[in-house]
């Protein structure tokens, strides 16, 4: 790969995620065979917010590749607490490591961490803004399931602020996927995830009824609407009624129909649908162990 | 009525940059752009809303003894597009410049994403990118569309 860092899934292009998702498919099909890939190489696990998901996933992945990881600890009880720049807990890490993951809550906290260090650095989430290896998981789990050749994608929920979404919207441009995006208005994609989208000539349209569009999806990507992002309760549980699925609903959807979604859930996708074939989220997380032992690998010369 | 006696209406200056055909209404925002608040001793003289045949109305900015560099000169295109810089020395103009817009400008602006890292305590400056309608955060991605003076960085 020609990326040291992996910041954004924008930086991605087509080869390069054909080649993440192909390591990553010969990873799953024999985990054994990786197991003494990295056996010297320590990643350094700095998460400035709690995500213990992300942060089991890549620590899963850098021991079945044989490596270990450091890990800063919680904010409270580190020099962050005491005021210390981001710029400086990187550049003081990166001298103990041999590649760093930051999850950070502000955007663009991973570009400008990555300015400061030479090791390779991961974004695993900065704030509304990207969450790159969440994409590669998203789009290997959308090629073993539905392929990219003619693919039709529904991303429903609170476009605005999930950055998975904006980074995943964006990698489907790559191939030429058709993109249906359904929220309420107020949560609809932001102004510049439109215009790269645009720019990249990106097949979009937008809806706010799932029903207009569903029985043509090949997949069907859920994201949660967030209590928070309204300024009352029953706003809120007015729009996001209309924002669930269950085992009923996707009776109008393709047999074939793929539901994923990033994952926790709160109610957006009923228990009822976890027994239907369309349900791949738990399978989508579990993705999330070879994609970064794909990623890991490539970045600390695996294809050497 | 032309160019030239329009600026005699605002005193000469012996050294320094005249900034013309800056857009009517744009020339405080042109002084925040340059650092200039009055509090430094520059010398200057602002003329707004003048009659022009290019623009309809225009303001004009006159700093004495002072010339403006080209990354401040690349910074004003994103307000004045059509802004002409004219250095004068001894009362002479010696060289007469139009902006352009430069690819990027750091340290100029500040993000209005408040959740963006460079709007925090980090030793890194601003640095948006210029398209043609706006710029964009090369952090964070957030666009300025129409507001760019709002978004000045104070020195
Ligand atoms: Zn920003």
């Amino acid at each position: 790969m020609r990326h040291d860092h992996i910041i954004s899934a924008k930086q991605l292009s087509r080869g390069d995620i054909e080649t993440v998702l192909d390591h990553a498919a010969d990873i799953a099909a024999d985990p054994g065979a990786f197991a003494d890939r990295h056996t010297d190489t320590l990643l350094g696990m700095l998460f400035f917010e709690p995500s213990t998901r992300t942060k089991m996933s890549f620590t899963t992945a850098m021991k079945r590749l044989g490596g270990d990881i450091v890990d800063m600890g919680s904010v409270e009880s580190s020099s962050v607490k005491k005021g210390e720049s981001l710029a400086d807990t990187v550049r003081v890490v990166e001298g103990y490591t041999d590649a760093l993951v930051l999850r950070h809550p502000m955007e663009g906290s991973a570009k400008m961490a990555s300015e400061f260090v030479d090791v390779p650095l991961v974004n695993a989430g900065d704030g509304a803004g990207q969450h790159p290896t969440q994409t590669l998981l998203d789009l290997y789990t959308i090629r073993e399931n539905a392929g990219f050749d003619d693919l039709t994608i529904g991303i429903m929920g609170d476009l605005k602020y999930g950055r998975t979404v904006h980074s995943l919207a964006h990698a489907l441009t790559t191939v030429d996927a058709s993109q249906h995006f359904i929220s309420p208005e107020s949560l609809q994609l932001p102004r510049s995830v439109r215009y790269d989208l645009h720019e990249a000539g990106a097949g979009v349209r937008e809806h706010t009824d799932l029903g207009e569009i569903l029985p043509e999806l090949d997949v069907l990507y859920v994201t949660r609407i967030q209590a928070e992002r309204f300024p009352d309760e029953s706003e809120y549980r007015e729009v996001a009624g209309q924002y669930q699925i269950d085992a009923d609903t996707l009776a109008a959807a393709k047999d074939d129909l793929t539901v994923m979604h990033p994952l926790p859930r709160v109610d957006e996708i009923a228990h009822d649908v976890d027994e239907t074939t369309h349900a791949q989220y738990f399978q989508q997380a579990h993705n999330g162990v070879p994609v970064r032992m794909a990623l890991l690998d490539l970045m600390l010369g695996g294809d050497q | 009525m032309s160019d030239n006696d329009q600026q005699l209406r605002v005193s000469k200056i012996r050294n320094g940059t005249v900034i013309d055909h800056i857009a009517g209404g744009q020339a405080l925002n042109v002084l925040a752009i340059l650092g200039i608040d009055g509090t430094s001793g520059d010398s200057v003289s602002v003329a707004m809303n003048m009659p022009s045949d290019r623009l309809g109305h225009k303001d004009v900015v006159k700093v004495e003894g002072r010339e403006l560099s080209q990354d401040e000169v690349d910074v004003l295109s994103l307000i004045a597009p059509a802004a002409t810089i004219n250095i004068i020395r001894d009362y002479d103009v010696v060289e007469k410049r139009r902006v352009e817009r430069p690819s990027v400008v750091e340290g100029v602006l500040e993000c209005p994403n408040h959740n963006c890292i460079t709007t925090e305590d980090e030793p890194v400056d601003s640095r948006f990118a210029v398209g043609d309608d706006g710029v964009r955060c090369e952090y964070c991605d957030t666009i300025i569309r129409d507001d760019l003076p709002a978004h000045i960085l104070a020195e």
